[in-house]
């Protein structure tokens, strides 16, 4: 983790500080809510259909255990006893009242938290890969480069009232965990050919009313570049992008009306007239990789007596394995994806139990290190296989222990109907729906990697476009219908997905996911999994089973 | 005679504004004016043979580039806010500081919210027309908010990473 400076932690507590004079304005009736509305949502303040929301940033997804214990604690204190983790990494609590919010964010400040930037038409928190600094898949560890933005955007005085809001993804793998190519900036680091650090820079993609895959604008940014360049891509964007309306207001919508090659133009000149003076200079992205606190790793074999000998007693913890644990770059260590889609539970929704849990265990098991994942999940990124099965037992007993990462029950589901007031209909019922239609684990893992992500309105917080299967929720005079579409991606394949054909109601849904499963299971060929199926044969035979069944 | 804040070395006072706005349909009065930039271009060069003060008003769509040659001879740019959240004013602000070295006087004029007195100043206004009755000891309690900024902008604060060394 990136320890904070008193300058860092001087920086939360004036910013708390502001904050709660200006609820105390509020709460005196010395500014009305419209006046007050754009300084809350500079603080992560949403008015929701029944309380306060308040979204804390987890900076690029990761967390120590003094800080999950402090979330767990405010979701105690303040809310119904939970939070629920978000697809850009952070964490929301639904059921907050105004007056308690300076309380919130000062003990969130004390432990080096915030909600800065997590709303308004600012630069928000930047995704990261969750397997950061644990994946050999890396080429430099993106959280390094995340912190610096977090720094040079936070109350970036020039791009603080952009024409919309503005997601920045890193990763440092090719395997892409963090939907870089449908936010506003993906960066994915490379090599050059002569081995300096750097970034592909993809711009302008998004869900949304009008999903796109972003163009890549830049092959290769040096990697000591980057604020400038970002600067001047922020700069073209709050200078030209279209501010009469809303939903044209986002960077994808001028990038897409110059044409890819244009936009790159345009911020190659303004880039050039910035100069290398607005970049970070060297000695602070040392600091900055410095003050990320070594993770101290024993010399171990790749196998783990112990945990094959666990393994093989106890078929619940071989299930768990095979399907939560990811490749470590170092010898006898395992990633390990805890769920948070237990079966007929809202997914990305943990208690202050869990979390505390969690917590617990990333002290015992984890050097301290929690990640949070873009599909609502929590890892352990540094666990020893010798540890894995205590760990296991100790997720098991708290309901963490749901073996179906990547699996068709490992969905992500906006909010929806029953919080949002955006939402034209109900996500998570769908999702657990579709959940208990696919119990089964042996079916499920048959299945293998299906992501079903399911959007309550046209916003497409649950990355509907970018499902597997999408499902996204519409309403039809007054009553919820959800509309599917087949072949989407995130991942470094990103797609939009493609309409399957007329709404269903809400309760056709399950059985029409189950009828598409079917069909998938028919027609695949060796190691396919869905999307490879559906991309090969296309959406006829899915088409026809689906609505042959509706007639 | 009307008044705006002023930020001089560090000071926010409320000072007289011997300046007058002068909308394109109304008639031009006597004194020091502030005019659209069309106007500007238009009648700018015989106001200025009289002797005047200008000040050219910039609206959010109006590029600050085209007022680059003009600079030396303007005296003020007051740089629009038709809405409070219309944030293309900063860049405007930040680059005639930055990048055409203006030392005349920025004015926030239009929706001008203490609020957002922070992010002005680091952009390199150094005149308000504060549109909430907000006054300049606000405007400084507001402005001198945060300890530390993380860049650098035009107000030549030192960024958290100069503060370091």
């Amino acid at each position: 983790m990136y320890q904070y400076d008193t300058l860092d932690k001087e920086f939360l507590a004036d910013r708390a500080a502001e904050f709660r004079e200006q609820v105390v304005r509020r709460l005196a009736g010395e500014i009305t809510e419209d006046q007050f509305k754009p300084i809350r949502l500079m603080n992560g303040l949403y008015l929701q259909l029944h309380a306060y929301m308040l979204r804390v940033a987890i900076p690029y997804g990761s967390l120590n255990p003094t800080q999950l214990r402090v979330l767990a604690d405010i979701g105690r204190t303040y809310d119904k006893g939970y939070g629920h983790f978000t697809t850009r990494q952070n964490l929301q609590f639904h059921w907050i009242k105004l007056a308690d919010t300076p309380d919130i964010l000062d003990r969130l400040a004390a432990v080096d938290m915030h909600a800065i930037q997590t709303s308004g038409n600012c630069i928000r928190n930047t995704t990261a890969d969750p397997y950061s600094g644990a994946t050999a898949e890396e080429v430099d560890d993106p959280r390094v480069w995340s912190e610096a933005i977090r720094q040079w955007s936070s109350l970036h005085p020039e791009f603080s009232f952009l024409p919309r809001k503005f997601k920045i993804a890193i990763t440092g793998a090719a395997k892409d965990r963090t939907a870089a190519k449908v936010h506003d900036i993906g960066l994915m680091m490379r090599r050059g050919r002569d081995g300096v650090l750097g970034f592909e820079v993809i711009v302008g993609g998004g869900l949304g009313r009008t999903p796109f895959v972003g163009p890549t604008i830049k092959e290769f940014l040096p990697a000591n570049r980057l604020v400038s360049y970002l600067e001047a891509i922020l700069r073209v964007f709050n200078r030209h992008g279209r501010r009469d309306n809303k939903y044209k207001a986002r960077i994808k919508i001028l990038v897409a009306a110059l044409g890819a090659e244009e936009f790159g133009r345009q911020v190659e000149e303004e880039w050039a007239k910035i100069g290398p003076e607005s970049d970070l200079p060297d000695t602070e992205i040392a600091r900055i990789r410095g003050a990320f606190a070594a993770t101290a790793f024993d010399t171990l074999v790749n196998r783990s007596e112990v945990f094959e000998a666990a393994k093989a007693a106890d078929l619940g913890l071989a299930r768990f394995a095979r399907n939560n644990l990811r490749e470590h770059k170092r010898a006898g260590y395992t990633i390990v994806e805890i769920s948070l889609k237990a079966i007929g539970e809202t997914p990305g929704d943990a208690t202050s139990d869990q979390m505390d849990v969690v917590a617990d265990l990333a002290e015992r098991y984890g050097q301290n290190d929690i990640r949070v994942t873009h599909e609502q999940n929590l890892v352990l990124p540094h666990v020893k296989l010798d540890d894995v099965p205590a760990l296991y037992a100790a997720l098991n007993a708290a309901g963490l222990a749901t073996p179906n990462v990547n699996l068709i029950t490992d969905m992500i589901a906006c909010p929806g109907l029953d919080y949002c007031a955006l939402a034209n209909a109900r996500a998570i019922p769908i999702a657990q729906d579709i959940a208990r239609t696919f119990a089964d684990q042996d079916r499920a893992e048959l299945i293998g990697e299906l992501k079903i992500k399911i959007s309550g309105c046209i916003n497409a917080c649950g990355h509907h476009h970018v499902g597997h299967i999408g499902i996204l929720g519409v309403d039809k005079k007054g009553e919820e219908f959800y509309q599917l579409t087949l072949g989407g991606s995130g991942a470094e394949d990103a797609a939009v997905g493609s309409m399957l054909g007329p709404a269903l109601p809400a309760d056709r849904v399950a059985p029409a996911i189950d009828t598409l499963v079917e069909v998938y299971l028919r027609e695949r060929q060796g190691q396919e999994r869905f999307l490879d199926t559906f991309r090969r044969t296309g959406v006829v035979p899915f088409k026809e089973a689906v609505y042959a069944d509706a007639n | 005679m009307p008044t705006r804040i002023k930020l001089t070395d560090g000071q926010f006072s409320l000072v007289e504004d011997p300046y007058t706005h002068v909308s394109d349909d109304e008639d031009l009065v006597r004194g020091d004016l502030i005019i659209s930039l069309t106007r500007f271009q238009s009648e700018g060069e015989r106001l200025l043979a009289e002797g005047r003060s200008v000040g050219v008003r910039l609206e959010p769509a109006e590029e600050v580039e085209v007022l680059a040659y003009d600079l030396p001879r303007i005296a003020l740019v007051a740089v629009a806010f038709p809405k409070f959240n219309d944030g293309r004013a900063y860049t405007a602000a930040r680059l005639l500081r930055e990048r055409y070295g203006f030392t005349g006087e920025v004015r926030a004029v239009g929706d001008v919210l203490r609020e957002q007195a922070g992010f002005m100043v680091r952009v390199g206004f150094d005149a308000f027309e504060p549109a909430d009755g907000s006054t300049p000891e606000q405007w400084a309690h507001t402005a001198h908010r945060q300890r530390h900024v993380y860049q650098r902008a035009a107000d030549r604060r030192a960024p958290a990473f100069a503060e370091r060394e």
